[in-house]
C-alpha cells in the first residue's frame, strides 16, 4: 500500500527529520521556513523530543552544538540571514567535528533582501560562510519528495563523516505542495563514544575547536579534516544528467531553477534542439567529473540560477574550458521563466 | 579521610575532581581557588562521573584540562546555549557553566538573560574581575568606573560607556531562577561562604530545583597591574562596595 500524503516542502523536511531519528530542534523563526518550527513544535512532543525556540540563531546554533556533543541527533532550520548569524556555530562544529543537519531554505538578498526564494547563499553554503578551513556537505534538493529524503539522508552522512549538512532549498520549494511518499530511516547505527554522557567508567571526553599545544596540533587536525574532506568527495557526489548524452546545449541547474530548466530542456527537444539538463544534487562535493563527462561534445554550457551565476564558478571548474559557458541568472527573488531560457539557447544558433 | 603512613593523616588534598595537570593562570589569579571550590564540591556531592562541563572563550577556556569531568568547549558569549542543549538532552546530567565577564555580561548577555529565564536546570558559575583577562586587559562591562585598562586608558568614564553591569540584580528580576548569590574569594572566609554558595547551586541542580547563578568577585593581578595582595585588597575595598555580597534568592 502507498504511503503517498500532500505535504509542504517544509512540513516534509521535519517529518523526515523525525523519521531519522532526529530528537532535538533548536530554531528563531524567519520567513519562508516558518513551516519548519511551527511543525516541529507540535511533532517533536509527541514523540518524546525537544522542540525549543531560541533567543536568536545565534542561541539555537550553540544549542544545536550542545546537543550533538551530547550525542543526540539535532537539526536546525533558518533563511539567509539568519544562516548568516549560524555561521559562528557552523565553523565551531566543524572545528569540533561534531554531526548536525542546518536548512538553509534561501531568500533574496543581500541583507534582509525579501522574503521570495532565491539561490544566493550558494557561495556561503559551498565555500563556508564561518572562519577557518572547513567544509560542510550541502545537498540541494529540487522537489518535495527530494526534501524529504535528502533530509533522511542528511542525518547519515553528518553522523558518518562527524561534520555539518546543510540542506540548501529556497523559499519556494518550502513553500510548494507535492505527494510524497514518506521516506525511511537507513536503520544504520553510528556508535558515538566521543559523546558528552558523564565521564562514568571511561576518561573524561572534551569537545573542543580550540588547539593551542602541541605546536602544530591545530594544522594536523586540519589535515586530519581535509582527508575526511577528500573521503567526502570520492564517496558523496550526488548529480542527474538527463539527455546530456547527444546535448548541444547543456543546461546545469540545481533546486528551483533545474525544475524550470528541465521545463526548457522539453520545449528545446520539441523544436529540434538538442539540450540537456545536468542537475547537480550535492553542491559540496560538486560532481566536476561527471558534469565535464556530461558536457563532454557540448557547443555551449549555460549555468541557470537564481543567484548571479555562483555556481557557474563550479560549471567552469567543471569542463576546465573545454566547452565555452555562459549563465543565464535572475536576483533577488526573481524566477528564470522558461521561454526566457528557450530564447537565451536558440540565441546561441544565430 | 584516608590514613597514609604511620603516624599520618591526611586532612587536604587534591580533590578528586581535579587532574594533575599544571594551571596556566598568572599567580594570585582567583580562577584556580574557583576551580578547587568546584572540584570540592563536585566530589563532595559524588558527581564526578555524571557532570558537563562547559568552559568558554577567556582564561577560564583549559578549565576541562583541569576538573576531571566531561568538558565542552563554547564559543565567545555562548555558553548558556550551549549548555542547554546539552541539558535538554541529558536532564539527568549535571551541567555547569562557567563564564567569564565578558562571556557572560558583553557578547553573551542574551543567552544569559534568556537561560536564565527559561529556568534551565544548570548551574552558572560567574567570575567577575573586571576586566578581560586572556586578551590583554581590556575593558569589561564589570570594569569599574575610573579603573584604567587597556581600553579605558583614562579610566572608565561612565559618561561615554556606561556604568558596570550587576549581573546578580539583574537575573533577579527574572522570575524563574531559584538560586542568585554573589561572592568572593579575596580572603579565606570569602572563599568558604563561596564554596557554600557553589555547592548549593549545584545541589539545586542535582535536586532538579532549576537555574542557580553564583557570581564570584575575583582577582586579576596581572592586568591591573599590581601584586597579589594588593588585587586582593582591591576587590574588597572597590569592588564590593559596587557590587554587594549576599544571596539574593534561595528557593
Amino acid at each position: 500500500m502507498s504511503n503517498k500524503v500532500l505535504m509542504k516542502g517544509n512540513e516534509a523536511i521535519g517529518e523526515a527529520a523525525i523519521i531519522a531519528g532526529c530528537t532535538h530542534y533548536f530554531a528563531y523563526p524567519i520567513t519562508p521556513q516558518n513551516e519548519i518550527p511551527a511543525y516541529m513544535a507540535r511533532r517533536l512532543p509527541e514523540i518524546g523530543g525537544t522542540f525549543l525556540q531560541a533567543e536568536s540563531e545565534l542561541a539555537a546554533i550553540n544549542m544545536v552544538f550542545g546537543a550533538s556533543a551530547a550525542g543526540t541527533r539535532v537539526m536546525t532550520s533558518s533563511s539567509s540571514p539568519g544562516v548568516s548569524l549560524k555561521q559562528e556555530g557552523i565553523s565551531y562544529l566543524a572545528g569540533a567535528q561534531l554531526p548536525a543537519v542546518v536548512v538553509n531554505m534561501m531568500r533574496g538578498g543581500p541583507g534582509l533582501g525579501n522574503i521570495a526564494g532565491s539561490q544566493g547563499d550558494y557561495w556561503q553554503a559551498t565555500r563556508g560562510g564561518g572562519n577557518g578551513d572547513y567544509r560542510t556537505i550541502v545537498l540541494g534538493p529540487a522537489n518535495v519528495q527530494e526534501l524529504a529524503d535528502l533530509t533522511v539522508k542528511a542525518f547519515d552522512l553528518a553522523d558518518r563523516y562527524r561534520m555539518v549538512v546543510m540542506i540548501l532549498g529556497d523559499g519556494f520549494l518550502g513553500q510548494m505542495s507535492e505527494a510524497l511518499e514518506l521516506p525511511r530511516p537507513s536503520g544504520e547505527h553510528f556508535e558515538k563514544p566521543w559523546a558528552l554522557t558523564g565521564a562514568a567508567g571511561r576518561k573524561h571526553n572534551v569537545i573542543a575547536s580550540l588547539r593551542l599545544t602541541p605546536e602544530g596540533e591545530l594544522e594536523r587536525h586540519n589535515l586530519k579534516l581535509m582527508e575526511i574532506y577528500r573521503q567526502v568527495e570520492e564517496h558523496e557526489r550526488m548529480w542527474e544528467a538527463d539527455r546530456c548524452d547527444d546535448a548541444d546545449f547543456v543546461l546545469v541547474a540545481y533546486g528551483t531553477s533545474s525544475r524550470i530548466s528541465r521545463a526548457a530542456v522539453n520545449i528545446l527537444r520539441k523544436k529540434g534542439i538538442k539540450a540537456g539538463l545536468f542537475r547537480p544534487i550535492s553542491l559540496y562535493p560538486f560532481p566536476y567529473g561527471e558534469l565535464k563527462e556530461a558536457a563532454r561534445g557540448a557547443k555551449q554550457v549555460l549555468a541557470v540560477e537564481m543567484s548571479a551565476g555562483q555556481m557557474q564558478e563550479d560549471v567552469r571548474l567543471s569542463v576546465e574550458g573545454a566547452v565555452p559557458v555562459d549563465g543565464y541568472f535572475r536576483l533577488g527573488g526573481a524566477i528564470p521563466e522558461t521561454d526566457e531560457i528557450v530564447r537565451k539557447v536558440e540565441s546561441y544558433g544565430k | 579521610m584516608e590514613s597514609k603512613g604511620a603516624g599520618y593523616e591526611v586532612i587536604y588534598k587534591r580533590p578528586e575532581a581535579m587532574t594533575d595537570a599544571k594551571t596556566i593562570y598568572c599567580p594570585g589569579c582567583g580562577h584556580g581557588i574557583i576551580h578547587k571550590l568546584l572540584a570540592e564540591s563536585i566530589d563532595e556531592l559524588g558527581v564526578r562521573e555524571e557532570t558537563i562541563l562547559i568552559a568558554p572563550v577567556g582564561c577560564s577556556v583549559l578549565a576541562y584540562n583541569y576538573i576531571d569531568v566531561d568538558g565542552c568547549e563554547a564559543a565567545h558569549g555562548r555558553a548558556p546555549a550551549v549548555a542547554t542543549g546539552i541539558k535538554r538532552v541529558h536532564p539527568d546530567k549535571m551541567v555547569i557553566s562557567y563564564q567569564g565577564d565578558g562571556d557572560l555580561l558583553a557578547i553573551g548577555t542574551a543567552e544569559t538573560i534568556h537561560a536564565a529565564n527559561r529556568g534551565e536546570n544548570i548551574t552558572v558559575i560567574f567570575v567577575n574581575n573586571a576586566i578581560y583577562g586572556m586578551t590583554g586587559g581590556q575593558m569589561a562591562p564589570t570594569t569599574m568606573v575610573g579603573q584604567v585598562t587597556k581600553t579605558t586608558p583614562f579610566g572608565r568614564d561612565a559618561n561615554d560607556v556606561g556604568f558596570p553591569i550587576r549581573a546578580c540584580e539583574m537575573i533577579n528580576t527574572l522570575e524563574c531562577p531559584v538560586f542568585i548569590e554573589r561572592v568572593s574569594v579575596f580572603d579565606v572566609k570569602q572563599i568558604v561562604k563561596a564554596k557554600k554558595a557553589i555547592k548549593k547551586a549545584l545541589t539545586n541542580q542535582k535536586e532538579g530545583k532549576g537555574y542557580s547563578f553564583v557570581e564570584v568577585l575575583s582577582m586579576c593581578p596581572t592586568n591591573w597591574g599590581v601584586k597579589p595582595q594588593v588585587a586582593a585588597d582591591w576587590v574588597r575595598d572597590v569592588m564590593v562596595p559596587y557590587y554587594p555580597l549576599g544571596n539574593f534568592r534561595d528557593r
